[in-house]
């Protein structure tokens, strides 16, 4: 009898704990908001340990985040779907909206990924940052970067993932510009800014649609009525849905900010590559797959714009000798992976988020292994300025070549378990798309291994290429740890959480379950094809890089890499395009308002100031012209009434 | 009794009235002048008044009367302090509020 009842009181304790795990998750969103406001108004006496305080809160948010989902772990697999009302939020009449937070395995994967890369890199930061005066600010921002992006993975509506949206904006512009005393790292934060505008333009068209034809924002409802929707609708809203994607993840044709915004201190680029920023667009589109479902035209233009960007990042890839550079237009190209895979329905969706889980963990890993060569070799960038760095920075090396063999899909490394998956799904259907989109996701594997390897090749090995008075140095353990802890998981992520599945299993309350069906080629070929070409990548990048002699300035190049490094003239294309014309017509506009508008305004009023003027002459101060003027009117009227009376 | 003789004095009246208020820059003089005026208006109301038997009209022209005596009185003081100011009785000098 005891032992019953001892157990019936763990059960209840257990209970009792998933309760208030689940029921305070919003201390997830709050813990870093809160320690970021206190970092920021804490001031200057702040300064020696106020960077603690933001790995602290970030570790906390993990360590809560953890508690989350093992107690969502504990419930029944049907119902791990949990809606959390917080407060009434706009109560106006017939429109009310409610702040509400969702558990579930979606949003929770998003919390785990975003707050356990987000606190390796708060800690590399402390190391990273040590030199900078600002640090404490640098952390109120990092802090306020994961505050707002869990809001908006966690958040139960639109309009609530909104403020997290924006919020990732915002702290991406401080972050970017954080040394903006410099001018290209604020014009770099600026065009970040600007062009997720033009993405968030589109979040808030799908807002208004939403709101227009389901009367309410918040998931529930949308999801429910949106089966029943036209599929012209939904079409319409799924664009809109993923231009917002396209904005926050750097995809075609909203990918220009990416590359510039490495202007940002190296831990912001990790943090925005991996974890809070660029996933961001992967997470709307899959989050809102019941209304790409209902519109199959909006699915494929997801899956064209994800084969696009792969492709177009792959290409800039091959030619950036800016070490970050070449790294960010790799994240564009991953991230269209991702898209790619969520365009391709049901069977992606998993895929996606979890390429996109072991993407976070080796593209961290590499940003924070280019910082620590940034940090051993004077902030430079130039890879035909590195070369050989291997005996110096050995636990770099180490820990890169595990992110890079993760980057490439070698098995058993975590990219091969999720991007495999990703190529073979792509060369699942009916008709052209198989052999286009498999193709497309194939080729570009291939190039990923090469400017991968030339990569690593280039910094790692070869000769020595470096300016004369550098010493290259191994970075402090602060630094070091949290990239051993992330090649780990590059290295082991992938294979773990796929055996049995388990991954898609997590998911399946969202995504539902589905099989995924019969590729045009076999599943072995597909693999070994794959393989053959990240290996003739990875070979060719080796004979090129490795063996032969880099040149320490870019050689003249054929039109193509000129093209390349360039990224693909992005910019003067959208200068000529949008920002030339952009800015005559508000210069138009400008114009028309002066000479129309205003000179109307203006005309009015100078016509009555010039009235005034010829009726004040009536106003003569002779009483006698007064007289006059009264005998006048009267005449006038006896007239008229004469006139009229007969 | 002929109306149109009334008619013709009475429009004489106002006429040579609204002249001498239109003409004249002596203010007594102007005054003058809007006295004819009432009384050619009081000439045409006695003259109707006759005409319809009805006393409505004569009554109205002892206001008239009245009310002109009362204005006169205070038209008068403002003339005689304006020229206790001003040395002028001319209305083409009280000018102060122009300026």
């Amino acid at each position: 009898m005891p032992i019953l009842r001892l157990l019936e009181l763990a059960q209840a304790q257990q209970q009792a704990a998933s309760g208030f795990f689940q029921s305070s998750a919003w201390l997830l969103v709050a813990i870093p908001l809160l320690s970021a406001a206190f970092l920021l108004l804490a001031g200057k006496r702040a300064d020696r340990w106020g960077h603690w305080v933001g790995v602290a809160a970030s570790g906390l948010a993990f360590l809560f985040g953890l508690g989350v989902t093992v107690s969502l772990l504990g419930d029944d697999a049907a119902t791990r779907v949990r809606s959390l009302h917080l407060f009434s939020w706009i109560p106006a009449g017939s429109l009310h909206l409610d702040a509400g937070m969702r558990l579930d395995p979606l949003s929770l994967t998003f919390v785990l990924l975003v707050t356990f890369v987000g606190t390796l890199i708060h800690v590399y930061s402390v190391a990273y940052m040590e030199q900078d005066p600002s640090r404490r600010r640098f952390f109120a921002y990092l802090n306020f970067f994961i505050a707002a992006m869990l809001l908006l993975v966690l958040a139960d509506s639109y309009l609530l993932l909104f403020v997290g949206w924006e919020g990732v904006g915002l702290a991406s512009y401080l972050l970017i510009g954080f040394w903006n005393h410099e001018t290209p790292n604020a014009v770099a934060a600026k065009k970040a800014f600007v062009m997720n505008r033009v993405g968030d333009l589109g979040l808030i068209v799908a807002l208004m649609l939403m709101f227009a034809t389901f009367g309410a924002v918040d998931f529930t409802t949308v999801f429910h009525a949106a089966p029943a929707a036209s599929s012209g609708l939904l079409t319409a809203t799924g664009l809109m849905l993923l231009l917002a994607a396209c904005g926050k993840s750097a995809q075609f044709p909203l990918q220009a900010w990416l590359g510039d915004a490495m202007a940002g201190p190296t831990p912001v680029s990790a943090l925005i590559h991996a974890a809070t920023m660029v996933t961001a667009g992967v997470y709307l589109v899959v989050r809102s797959a019941p209304i790409f479902e209902g519109a199959p035209t909006a699915q494929l233009v997801v899956v064209i714009v994800g084969g696009v960007t792969l492709i177009f990042g792959a290409i800039v890839g091959l030619a950036k000798d800016d070490i970050k550079k070449a790294l960010a237009a790799s994240t564009t190209s991953q991230i269209g992976y991702m898209i790619l895979a969520a365009g391709l329905g049901p069977v992606g969706y998993a895929l996606a988020i979890f390429h996109l889980v072991t993407h976070g963990f080796f593209k961290a890993g590499l940003f924070l292994g280019a910082g620590s060569v940034m940090h051993g070799m004077d902030d430079q960038v130039d890879m035909r300025r590195f070369g050989a760095l291997r005996k110096f920075l050995p636990f770099t090396w180490a820990t890169f070549a595990l992110g890079w063999l993760a980057i490439l899909g070698i098995p058993p490394f975590s990219g091969f378990w999720s991007k495999d998956k990703i190529i073979e799904a792509a060369f699942v259907g009916d008709g052209w798309r198989p052999w286009v989109f498999g193709l497309v996701a194939l080729i570009g594997a291939g190039i990923t291994a090469f400017y991968m390897s030339r990569l690593f090749f280039m910094t790692y090995h070869g000769t020595e290429r470096w300016t004369n008075d550098q010493h290259p140095h191994e970075s402090p353990r602060l630094m070091t740890v949290p990239m051993i802890v992330l090649a780990v998981g590059s290295a082991a992520v992938g294979g773990l959480l796929s055996i049995g599945g388990a991954f898609t299993i997590w998911l399946e309350p969202v995504t539902g379950h589905h099989e995924h069906g019969e590729p045009v080629l076999s599943v072995p070929v597909i693999t070994v094809a794959t393989l053959a070409l990240v290996l003739a990548g990875v070979f060719f990048a080796w004979r090129q890089y490795a063996v032969s002699t880099v040149p320490t300035t870019p050689p003249l190049a054929s039109g193509m890499t000129r093209a390349a490094r360039r990224d693909l003239y992005q910019d003067e294309v959208n200068e000529a395009v949008f920002m030339r014309p952009g800015q005559y017509l508000t210069r138009s506009l400008v114009y028309a308002d002066r000479r129309v508008l205003d000179a109307g305004v203006n005309g009015l009023g100078r016509l009555v100031a010039a009235s005034g003027e010829v009726l004040r002459r009536l106003q003569n101060g002779f009483a006698r012209t007064y007289a006059a003027t009264m005998v006048a009117g009267l005449l006038i009227l006896l007239v008229v009434v004469l006139v009229f009376q007969s | 009794m002929n109306l149109s003789n009334y008619l013709v004095l009475a429009s004489l009246l106002f006429a040579i009235g609204t002249a001498t208020v239109l003409l004249r820059r002596n203010a007594i003089i102007v005054f003058m002048g809007v006295e004819l005026m009432l009384n050619a208006a009081n000439l045409l109301l006695v003259t109707f008044a006759r005409i319809h038997g009805d006393l409505q009209g004569q009554v109205m022209a002892f206001f008239v009367m009245v009310v002109a005596a009362a204005e006169v009185v205070v038209g008068l003081a403002i003339i005689v302090s304006i020229f206790r100011t001003r040395r002028s009785a001319s209305v083409d000098d009280v000018n102060l509020l122009k300026n």
